[in-house]
């Protein structure tokens, strides 16, 4: 082995490389539990699931996760163009609302789907009148479809939008003042720009819909998780489960191999911003511009916290039991501000290793991560079940095994946050800094991480809220008698308690909306100020 | 700037905060034990309550569902802090003991249950019971037209308008009694029928209830009380159960039951809170809260439920139905499972 090669292009600091390291320490966690595992029983479960189960899993695992991200960045890119660059009225309000989905768990997004969609949903019920004795099957692709990129366009849409918020606009009003038309000006000389925020959010999207259980299993289209669940669910059957884990991880690691590809033809090093942003007037199309925000709102927000809503006061009104809120509240926020505190602080000098220095350590640390992205979270949560009772037995059932588990998911959250903001800052300031006596590490604490702030608020804010979101891992790792919101949302909804889920489930999405809604407000001062 | 720094002084205190939670330690003098409860919190938490008042011995509960707990008992092998586990179907509680990690009640506990509804080996003991039915909407269907096998339901004129959920454990252990009453070709036959006769997958029970209520469906195959449990939550609505004929399959009746792990640290206080869900009090809340059918000391079911005594289930040993890989993988053939 060649030593060398490890190191990165340019010499990095050890407190760089050393956060590098670990982060692919912690991935290697899940990725070594998968290894024993699947092999345990030799080669036979393998050879069993690809003559069975494998092909067909894999083309419609891959089928609904390319439809979800084309959705998604169909929905994001204009919602962020038009909330970055167009006139369009209470840009900050719409830029909140449209960001807020995020808050909302995939498989409560689904549980309003099928409540409100559904062949004899309300919807029906409010048709009815008019002869609509019947709505189509909301069941299968379309609806997994439809459900995912509710749930997903938010995390392209946030990527983008800080792309283009801190994008150099120089470029695009010289275009527009030569009398270039807006659309084409946004194809020549914005797009281009988004390719590396697009590319972060389509992967984000994609691993979202590959490891995404609530939505598929209540809407019954079978993916690779599902069907990872399905083994845990009916056989016990750990050796297959435990396949189709490592499959699904070396399918992974492809689609990685394919974006890195895409980014490395991307342009690096562009310019921030100098200038107040001039913003396109809309006239006429305002209307159009409207209507879309206003579809995209209702279905992946209003619809949701509507149907939410209304089967709380359903209960009021039936008198139904509602769970205690308070402890869990407090160990939801505790878990998620601890979670996302620690996995930005490793993921940030891993961020800053990946876009300054590159290096098969900086490349294997990110992918790494990534890869345990796409796990399913039992899947994660057994391999540190599996390690902490035997390594690690004075955390096991502690809420530190339960933090570990959120940084190992989450750290690619907080990556694409960081990374996009690392690259489009000029490398040279930081030459600046150090040509001028300072050293790495003081020219990343003095020039590379306050401009790197939005980067870092954000990341923060999506690792908070997705830590709030996350069930599987939370349910098995949590110690005894330790509520959280997805748990008590989770136990009543599966009761069909519906009263009784929607009390948890609104005080979900109203925490985790907090720092992404404050963020999405913020963020046009920020864009109109610097 | 200055956000950042507010921004991290909060995520430090609340890392403070919870070090300090997780260093606090609980140092009760009645004992405690670890329940694994498959069983969800609302149908568990108030008998707890009620067991540490009487015998003042703590009860640390994780829930997490059946299939999780399971599975979590199964990687944890006998280093796990659980002392019982608590589930919400016979196969996994079959699972577990294949492991080897179930210890063996004493016969003062299997004894407060009839036989078909414990482990024959005395592993595991039944603490409810639920039968299988099938689910209907009286405004779409004559109760003169009702199935009375669950052979019935490939007949064309249900054609489109039965809800299953087969990645359910419920439906998978009735395929499993199936299999074992009727044989392999014919619970093979059945499933290929039933496809092509475009029976409608749902999620679980609970969606199917709903459909057929809705009128989405006309039937469903489910356990019993999920029907009850929507009327309790949602007031009357537009469903009844339907009880198929004596001995066959689809009137299967299984458990929920509760379990003693070999390695559990405190195995007294375990047995005690198995045996304490089997008393009068707790079986009581069982059949109010659940509406399953109570299995130990002569507790009545919900009036308008169907009483256990009248059912008349398949003559099958619920041990035998531990083969689940053979049921998911015969689903999966038949394309069942996608």
């Amino acid at each position: 082995m060649n030593w060398a090669a490890l190191r990165p292009a340019r010499k990095a600091p050890a407190a760089l490389w050393l956060p590098g390291l670990l982060a692919v320490a912690l991935t290697f966690i899940p990725v070594f539990y998968l290894a024993l595992r699947s092999t345990e029983d030799g080669w036979s479960p393998w050879s069993r699931a690809f003559h069975t189960s494998v092909p067909q899993l894999l083309q419609r695992s891959l089928w609904l996760a390319a439809v979800v991200a084309l959705f998604c960045v169909a929905v994001a890119v204009p919602a962020a163009w038009l909330t970055t660059r167009a006139d369009i009225p209470a840009r900050r309000v719409w830029s909140v609302l449209l960001t807020v989905p995020l808050a909302i768990p995939s498989y409560i997004t689904a549980l309003a789907v099928v409540a409100f969609l559904g062949p004899k949903g309300m919807l029906q019920g409010w048709l009815e009148p008019l002869g609509v004795d019947r709505l189509p099957e909301v069941y299968g692709f379309w609806g997994a479809a439809f459900t995912l990129t509710c749930a997903g366009y938010p995390y392209v849409y946030l990527v983008v939008r800080a792309a283009l918020a801190s994008a150099d606009t120089a470029e695009e009003e010289a275009s527009r003042s030569l009398g270039v038309s807006p659309l084409r000006t946004f194809f020549a000389i914005t797009l281009p720009g988004l390719v590396p925020a697009l590319a972060a959010g389509i992967l984000l999207s994609v691993l979202y819909t590959l490891s995404d259980f609530g939505a598929v299993s209540l809407l019954n289209y079978s993916t690779f998780t599902r069907d990872i669940f399905i083994e845990y669910q009916s056989s016990f059957d750990r050796t297959g489960a435990a396949v189709l884990g490592a499959i699904l991880g070396l399918v992974t690691l492809l689609i990685l191999t394919s974006e890195l590809g895409v980014r490395s033809w991307l342009a690096r090093g562009r310019k921030r911003r100098q200038a107040a942003v001039r913003l396109v007037p809309l006239g006429r199309w305002g209307v159009l511009a409207l209507a879309f925000l206003s579809i995209a709102v209702s279905l992946a927000l209003v619809l949701p916290v509507g149907v939410l809503i209304y089967w709380l006061i359903n209960g009021l009104r039936a008198n139904a039991d509602f769970p205690a809120l308070a402890p869990a509240v407090r160990h939801s926020v505790e878990m998620a501000l601890a979670g996302a505190a620690i996995t930005v602080a490793l993921a940030f000098p891993v961020a800053i290793l990946s876009a300054r220095y590159g290096g098969l350590l900086a490349r294997a640390a990110e992918q790494a991560a990534y890869v345990t992205h796409a796990l399913p979270g039992l899947v994660v949560a057994l391999a540190l079940v599996f390690f902490g009772i035997r390594y690690a037995t004075g955390l096991y059932q502690t809420v530190w095994m339960l933090l570990l588990a959120y940084v190992i998911l989450f750290v690619p959250n907080a990556l694409s946050a960081l990374r996009g903001t690392l690259v489009r800052q000029p490398a040279n300031l930081e030459d600046a800094a150090a040509s001028l006596g300072k050293g790495p590490l003081m020219a990343i604490a003095t020039v590379t991480a306050p401009l790197a702030r939005p980067g870092l608020a954000a990341a923060f804010a999506l690792v908070f809220l997705t830590i709030m979101k996350e069930l599987p891992a939370t349910l098995i790792l949590s110690p005894p008698g330790y509520q959280t919101l997805p748990g008590l949302v989770w136990s009543r909804s599966t009761d069909a308690l519906y009263a009784g889920a929607a009390l948890p489930a609104l005080a979900l999405i109203a925490v985790a909306a907090i720092p992404v809604g404050l963020l999405a407000w913020k963020g046009d001062i920020g864009a109109l100020e610097s | 700037m200055h956000r950042l720094r507010i921004l991290s002084l909060t995520t430090a205190a609340a890392a403070l905060a919870v070090m300090a939670a997780a260093c606090g330690g609980d140092d009760d003098d009645g004992g405690s034990i670890t329940v694994y409860s498959g069983r969800s919190e609302a149908l568990v938490a108030p008998i707890i309550e009620d067991f540490t008042e009487e015998t003042g011995i703590k009860v640390n509960v994780k829930y997490a569902g059946t299939d999780a707990a399971a599975a979590l008992l199964l990687e944890e092998g006998g280093k796990s802090p659980a002392d019982v586990f608590f589930s919400q179907d016979g196969g996994a509680l079959g699972a577990v003991r294949e492991a080897g990690l179930l210890a063996t009640l004493p016969g003062s506990i299997t004894g407060l249950v009839p036989e078909q509804y414990r482990a024959s080996d005395g592993s595991w003991v039944g603490i409810s019971g639920r039968s299988r039915v099938v689910v209907y909407n009286p405004g779409l269907i004559n109760a003169s037209d009702l199935p009375a096998s669950y052979k019935d339901l490939t007949s064309a004129k249900w054609k489109g308008k039965v809800g299953w959920a087969p990645a359910n454990a419920s439906f998978q252990a009735f395929i499993t009694a199936v299999r074992k009453v009727d044989g392999e070709d014919a619970a093979k036959a059945w499933l290929e029928a039933m496809a092509k006769n475009d029976a409608k997958t749902y999620a679980n029970n609970n969606a199917i209830v709903s459909a057929v209520a809705s009128g989405e469906i006309s039937l469903g195959v489910v356990n019993h009380y999920y029907l009850w449990g929507l009327i309790k939550d949602q007031g009357e609505i537009n469903a009844k159960n339907h009880y198929l004929a004596a001995g066959d399959p689809g009137a299967l009746v299984n458990v929920a039951g509760a379990a003693v792990l070999k390695s559990a640290p405190n195995k007294s206080g375990a047995e005690k809170f198995v045996e304490y869900l089997l008393q009068k009090h707790a079986q009581e809340f069982f059949a109010q809260e659940t509406f399953e059918y109570p299995l130990a000391n002569g507790i009545a079911t919900d009036p308008r439920i169907k009483p256990l005594a009248e059912l008349k289930p398949p003559a099958i040993d619920l041990s035998d139905l531990d083969d689940l890989a053979g049921t998911l993988a015969l689903l999966r053939s038949t394309g069942v499972l996608k």
